[in-house]
């Protein structure tokens, strides 16, 4: 009796230990590659190699300035960002709004065909057809054929995941708010938009992060370096002898990634919860 | 239904796309509507409500839908970028077609993705996931929560910082890898292991939505379940197998169905190895950028391109089913 509670506390004990080397070794796994994003910028003469700083110097985000592209692709990943994040944000709060409340015709099997197109036409396998087109409309080397195409790409998720918010607010306020003689657009204006904020930040904050990151369809569609948002231009850092600057590289790369960080605290803080989880149950 | 986690996690896609941002991982909540009626409480009446979908939908039309449709049209022409066939495009018929079913490197393509596919997301995402899922959920919260932010890091950094990063991890001279196992020369890990490379690329790149799908469907497991089964003495192997199975099984087949589709579209192992070296690494989405917009053979990739929107479809369909099926069941 006493030797089998022995034998399970040791097999219990074992598993914990082996479950934490696990755990811990999985941790390594994710964290090794991450670690030089830390390290790299900040060390004087950054190697490939993981390692804390030899020399702590903060020279190398001075090289940024000294790229004549750097600054001004993260000023196109700004303007790409929140170009489609206005055009998404404005086209599908209206589309999801009228789905959600009024008897648009075939509203279900619109609503499936959307989803079916998000998920079937993607990047890659639009590739050949989209750059033909905007090749064809004479956008090639334009920022405004880059925000089109990411805005379609996105417009079906933002519809669906700002349908499913709406679905959750309480038609009652409208309601009352029209008994009171409110005209449609002044029910939009001052009800639900205001109690749909939560909703269109979320949508907001998704869209500028899916932009930030994007790298094919810039890739494909902006040749010229002064238009090429930073996820392209970084793959064109090199220094003279055809290597990989690796200081510019480090701090640029930081700089490129710090905001799609806090976006990320800032959504799952503020709206997370409350986007999803809310009313609905 | 599944719970709230699962639901607010899975609306925010892991693949940051062009085109398709892929909404399916919405569809509980939101395919099989019928929970809301349309009740038009602003008074929008039919015709502003029309209006209110058009700019979304031309959009959509425009730089979504009739791009699908064209890859029909271009993948029997000889279009090309340069020369008279990019003015005068002539039909082809089924050349493209043809020429793509004895072309060696296209089949090529096809098997390393197959690999790629079925090596970094069925089995590497989904079972690395579990497996964080599973053995986090008892450790302490700190432990928790600092694994759980590097997973999440991966999955969330742009692909070109991350490819980077990739870059100089495996690098020959002086990449931490090599510095790490004590090798000098290196061993030039991206040229000569490039598949298992970008395998193992994306199980670390992609991980984080399979662990928060497992998470959020683990604590849905009754722990009065766990409980018993402690107490009737089964072994780890019998748990996972009898109670936590059960429970997590239509997860299971959503979330596989999700990270292959995804990574059937990845076009990240470009950024890595560009398809190199000699094609050794090429998957289709890659092989369709280096025909198609460095060999400008855009006829032939259109062709190419079509088979990939009609696997998408598949998967997707398949996806949608499994999804409606396990709400039905769930009663939710």
């Amino acid at each position: 009796m006493n030797n089998g509670d022995g034998a399970r506390l040791a097999s219990t004990v074992v598993r914990r230990i082996f479950f934490y080397v696990l755990v811990g070794l999985g941790t390594a796994f994710f964290a090794l590659p991450l670690l030089w994003l830390l390290s790299a910028a900040f060390d004087d003469t950054p190697t490939y190699a993981v390692g804390l700083p030899q020399h702590f110097s903060l020279s190398s985000f001075a090289e940024i300035g000294r790229n004549p592209y750097a600054l001004r692709s993260l000023l196109n990943s700004t303007l790409l960002a929140l170009g489609t994040m206005a055009i998404v944000v404005a086209a599908a709060a209206l589309a999801a709004y009228a789905l959600s409340r009024a008897r648009v015709p075939g509203r279900d099997g619109l609503l499936y065909a959307l989803l079916l197109l998000s998920s079937v036409v993607t990047g890659t396998a639009a590739m050949v057809p989209i750059f033909l087109l905007i090749f064809q409309l004479g956008l090639i080397d334009s920022n405004v054929g880059v925000v089109l195409v990411l805005s379609g790409g996105l417009l079906p998720a933002a519809i669906f995941l700002l349908k499913d918010f709406i679905d959750t607010i309480p038609p009652s306020y409208e309601e009352s708010a029209r008994v009171f003689g409110a005209s449609p657009l002044q029910i939009l204006r001052h009800i639900v938009v205001p109690v749909a904020r939560p909703g269109l930040a979320t949508i907001a904050v998704w869209t500028v992060v899916q932009v930030w990151g994007s790298f094919l369809t810039p890739f494909i569609l902006l040749r010229d370096p002064d238009k090429q948002p930073a996820a392209v231009l970084v793959r064109t850092f090199y220094t003279e002898g055809g290597s990989p600057n690796l200081k510019l590289i480090a701090a640029f790369s930081l700089l490129y990634s710090i905001p799609v960080v806090l976006m990320y605290l800032f959504a799952w803080s503020r709206y997370g919860f409350r986007f999803h989880g809310g009313i609905k149950s | 239904m599944p719970p709230a986690e699962t639901r607010q996690q899975a609306a925010i896609p892991a693949q940051p796309a062009v085109a398709g941002a892929p909404a399916v991982a919405a569809v509980p909540q939101s395919v099989g509507v019928g929970t809301s009626t349309p009740t038009d409480v602003a008074g929008l009446g039919r015709l502003r409500a029309v209006g209110f979908v058009a700019p979304a939908l031309v959009l959509i039309g425009v730089f979504l839908v009739f791009p699908a449709l064209w890859t029909l049209y271009i993948g029997v022409t000889n279009y090309r970028l340069t020369g008279v066939a990019a003015r005068t495009p002539d039909v082809v018929g089924l050349d493209n077609y043809r020429r793509a079913l004895s072309d060696p490197t296209f089949y090529r393509s096809l098997w390393i993705t197959l690999l790629f596919v079925f090596g970094s997301a069925v089995i590497g995402q989904n079972g690395l996931g579990f497996v964080f899922a599973w053995g986090l959920r008892g450790a302490r919260p700190w432990v928790r929560r600092l694994a759980e932010a590097f997973v999440l890091l991966a999955w969330i950094l742009p692909a070109s910082v991350v490819a980077f990063l990739w870059v100089a991890l495996l690098e020959r001279d002086g990449g931490t890898l090599n510095e790490l196992l004590g090798r000098t020369p290196g061993v030039p890990w991206l040229v000569e292991y490039p598949l298992l490379s970008i395998v193992v690329f994306n199980i670390w790149r992609g991980t984080a939505f399979s662990m928060m799908l497992y998470s959020a469907a683990l604590s849905a497991v009754p722990p009065s379940h766990l409980e018993t089964a402690r107490l009737a003495g089964s072994s780890a192997a019998q748990t996972l197998r009898d109670v936590v199975l059960p429970h997590i099984r239509r997860y299971a087949l959503t979330n596989t169905l999700l990270i292959t589709l995804w990574t059937f579209n990845d076009f990240s192992p470009y950024l890595l190895t560009a398809g190199g070296p000699n094609h050794r690494s090429e998957t289709t989405p890659v092989y369709i950028y280096n025909t198609a917009i460095v060999g400008g053979q855009m006829g032939y990739s259109g062709a190419i391109s079509l088979l990939v929107l009609l696997i998408n479809l598949l998967l997707a369909l398949v996806y949608l089913r499994a999804a409606r099926t396990s709400r039905r069941l769930s009663g939710g």
